[in-house]
């Protein structure tokens, strides 16, 4: 293999290197997820750990985020004399965008954080090694288990925001606003489906499917000694936040395509 | 082969068990562009011991991950049970270590699960045995390695020589075929790697395991293995049987028996011509360079505890080293063809030998006083009078260091005072109050 010297076209070649590395694992976990025996027990404790870290935070985030887009939403319309659209506009906000960009905050800095910290560290300790050199996968005993529980936490996080989101919502417009709600709720059913939930829970099983990969991966393959942990902790959640951006992005132009709005 | 039954369950053994060979060929590894060793060649004969030492940084850590295929060399073959594992497949490879029972320096236990828990963990995924068969013989193995009692702590809780041994007993659960044991030694006191040496040796002689130790311990290496391997300069610079090395002329090896600075063999991996002519000068002018004394010759080996099967690996090595004889130096024929002889006539315990006596006052004598003879380790203690006579030597030596740095008058006047003080606090009483400080402080 020839070594390049070049420090741009070096630092190239890791960047490419890695994602292939991570692609890689998606595949091996994804072989792996049939492979019997099922760690049912390490999925439950993993999902019961990471629900534990990310739901407290994640009902307070969404309080806010739901005032927020709900309280901006209301100001808009009201200019434009729409008001009795201001119950859907931000339920469709709070569903659609804003709950799965919630959960992808919590999963990737809270959940993926955790994961990376806890195989990090067994990996620094050579636990990892031994697992292998004991006849065992460390993916299918350790890593599935993890990636699941964090889709399985995702998916029920993003009902978690959507509902604490519009509920927020609904006080702060009916409340703060003076909107009524009877038009609150009106507007909802008019302009709102089905599918802009499917869509919203359809993101977060795949935020937390990447979150939980690349986790893993960070986890895996730390630099050497403490500090190596605490970069890959470090990376994981940069480069996670970018990547479910990115994928959120991705999405939102597909379903807009694909799902016509309601009504049109 | 089939897999032997497991000993400590009351049923007999599938036969005559052995282990399995292990052979290395043309095995060369880098990390980036650096080279950490070409070329390397060896076999590990079934159900013997054979160690592999070498300064530290030479990749001998390295290599042991090779064998179990968690790092990959570049280039080379390692065939384990019939399969190249460079070659086979993932699913292959999981197989095959499933043979291997590896103790790694820390003992890598599992943090978050108790001892119990830990020397269990391979039973309860590889095996379907109920709980109180798996509770026997994790028990049984923590016994064996003189746990009993320390099976609920966790591992952040006990010392690191315990976590050794405890990783050593989750080695040895699965009753592996082979054993590759990294550094048994370090953090471990002497009287405790000779326990771990011995216990070595005992399971070596129960299940014939065939074993790979990678160490920098001199006593260990003369004393336990039957073949003795060497990595020097990113090269394995010799492997044969144990006489080879031990009788070897090489400079690099000779320095690193002796643990002398003398030899090509620098703090860092290579070292100069000049530094090396300085230090001869140094040493011909009575500096002394570190090592106990001249270690020549070869130590008896240590034999498994009376009671133990006989170690099917030796009879099998010596038909082995009979026929490759000719192939070796002439030092170590010699060597060879009276331990034979000795082998071939009444066997008596080894360190009744002649050889034995002479080597004696060395460390190793503690090591080879058996347990049971209690004449021979107080032939020891008065040895280690002698030794006393060394160390007070060495007292005179420093001595001299000290007066040197009293007739440089620099030391006193210049230097940080600090430092004068502390010279001189071994004399005086006043620094006292410094000593006492610290028990007031608390109070205070």
């Amino acid at each position: 293999m020839a070594k390049t010297t070049n420090p741009i076209a070096r630092s190239g070649t890791a960047a490419l290197t890695q994602a292939g590395n991570i692609v890689e694992l998606l595949v091996d976990v994804a072989r792996n997820t049939f492979r019997r025996p099922f760690q049912f027990r390490e999925f439950i404790e993993q999902a019961w750990f990471i629900a534990s870290v990310t739901i407290l935070p994640t009902a307070l985030v969404a309080i806010p985020f739901g005032a927020v887009v709900s309280l901006q939403t209301g100001s808009l319309i009201k200019q434009l004399g729409a008001e009795s659209f201001t119950g859907a506009a931000s339920v469709l906000a709070v569903v659609q965008q804003g709950s799965p960009i919630v959960v992808a905050l919590l999963i990737a800095g809270a959940a993926g954080s955790a994961v990376t910290a806890d195989l990090g560290s067994r990996t620094i300790r050579e636990e990892i090694d031994a697992m292998r050199v004991l006849g065992i996968d460390p993916v299918q005993r350790l890593v599935v288990p993890r990636v699941l529980a964090m889709i399985l936490v995702a998916l029920l996080l993003n009902g978690l925001v959507s509902v604490i989101g519009i509920a927020g919502g609904y006080f702060f417009n009916v409340i703060l606003q003076d909107g009524t709600p009877g038009a609150y709720l009106a507007s909802f059913g008019t302009l709102a489906q089905l599918p802009d939930l499917w869509v919203g829970e359809l993101k977060a099983v795949v935020f937390g499917l990447i979150a939980g990969v690349i986790a893993s991966y960070k986890g895996l393959h730390p630099n050497p000694g403490p500090k190596g942990v605490g970069e890959a902790v470090n990376q994981t959640v940069v480069i996670t936040f970018l990547i479910l951006f990115f994928a959120n992005l991705i999405m939102t132009l597909v379903y807009l395509q694909v799902v016509p709005a309601k009504g049109a | 082969m089939g897999r032997r039954a497991c000993v400590v369950c009351d049923e007999q053994w599938e036969g005559p068990t052995v282990g399995v060979e292990v052979s290395v060929e043309g095995l060369t590894k880098s990390f980036g562009v650096q080279k950490i060793w070409q070329d390397v060649t060896l076999t590990l004969p079934t159900g013997e011991v054979s160690a592999l030492l070498g300064p530290s940084g030479t990749g001998k850590s390295v290599f042991l991950k090779s064998l179990i295929g968690l790092l990959r060399p570049e280039e080379g073959s390692i065939v384990v049970d019939g399969t190249d594992i460079m070659e086979c497949s993932s699913k292959e490879l999981y197989e095959i270590r499933k043979l291997f029972g590896v103790l790694f320096q820390d003992g890598a236990l599992f943090g978050s699960m108790n001892l119990y828990d830990n020397t269990a963990f391979p039973l309860r995924e590889h095996t379907k045995k109920k709980e109180d068969e798996i509770r026997k013989i994790v028990m049984e193995k923590l016994e064996l390695v003189g746990l009993t009692g320390a099976e609920n702590k966790l591992p952040g809780e006990i010392s690191g020589g315990m976590r050794k041994r405890a990783g050593l007993a989750r080695a040895l659960v699965l009753d592996p075929e082979i054993i590759l044991v990294d550094e048994p030694d370090s953090g471990l006191d002497p009287v405790r790697t000779t326990y771990i040496s011995q216990l070595l040796l005992n399971i070596n002689a129960q299940i014939d395991a065939t074993m790979l130790i990678v160490t920098h311990n001199i006593n260990l290496a003369r004393t336990v293995p039957d073949n003795i391997g060497m990595l020097f300069r990113k090269n394995l610079v010799m492997f044969g049987p144990r006489e080879v090395l031990l009788t070897s002329e090489e400079p690099a090896v000779k320095q690193f028996l002796n643990g002398t600075m003398i030899g090509p063999i620098g703090m860092s991996e290579e070292k100069d011509e000049a530094q090396m002519r300085q230090e001869q000068a140094l040493s011909d002018a009575g500096h002394n360079l570190g090592g106990v004394e001249d270690v020549e010759g070869i130590m008896p080996q240590m034999d498994p505890t009376p009671g133990m099967p006989r170690r099917q690996a030796v009879d099998r090595r010596r038909e082995r080293v009979r026929s490759i004889m000719h192939t070796l130096p002439e030092n170590a024929q010699h060597a060879i063809q009276q331990s034979l002889d000795e082998a071939d006539g009444e066997r008596q315990p080894a360190y009744a030998g002649a050889d034995g006596r002479q080597v004696g006052d060395e460390h190793g004598g503690y090591e080879q006083g058996g347990y049971e003879q209690g004449g021979y380790q107080q032939s020891g203690y008065q040895q280690g009078g002698y030794e006393g006579g060394g160390y007070q030597q060495g007292g005179h030596d420093g001595g001299g260091y000290q007066q040197g740095g009293y007739d440089q008058g620099g030391w006193s006047n210049d230097d940080a005072p600090t430092e004068q003080r502390g010279y001189q606090g071994w004399n005086e009483p006043e620094p006292r109050d410094r000593y006492d400080s610290p028990t007031d402080r608390p109070r205070g």
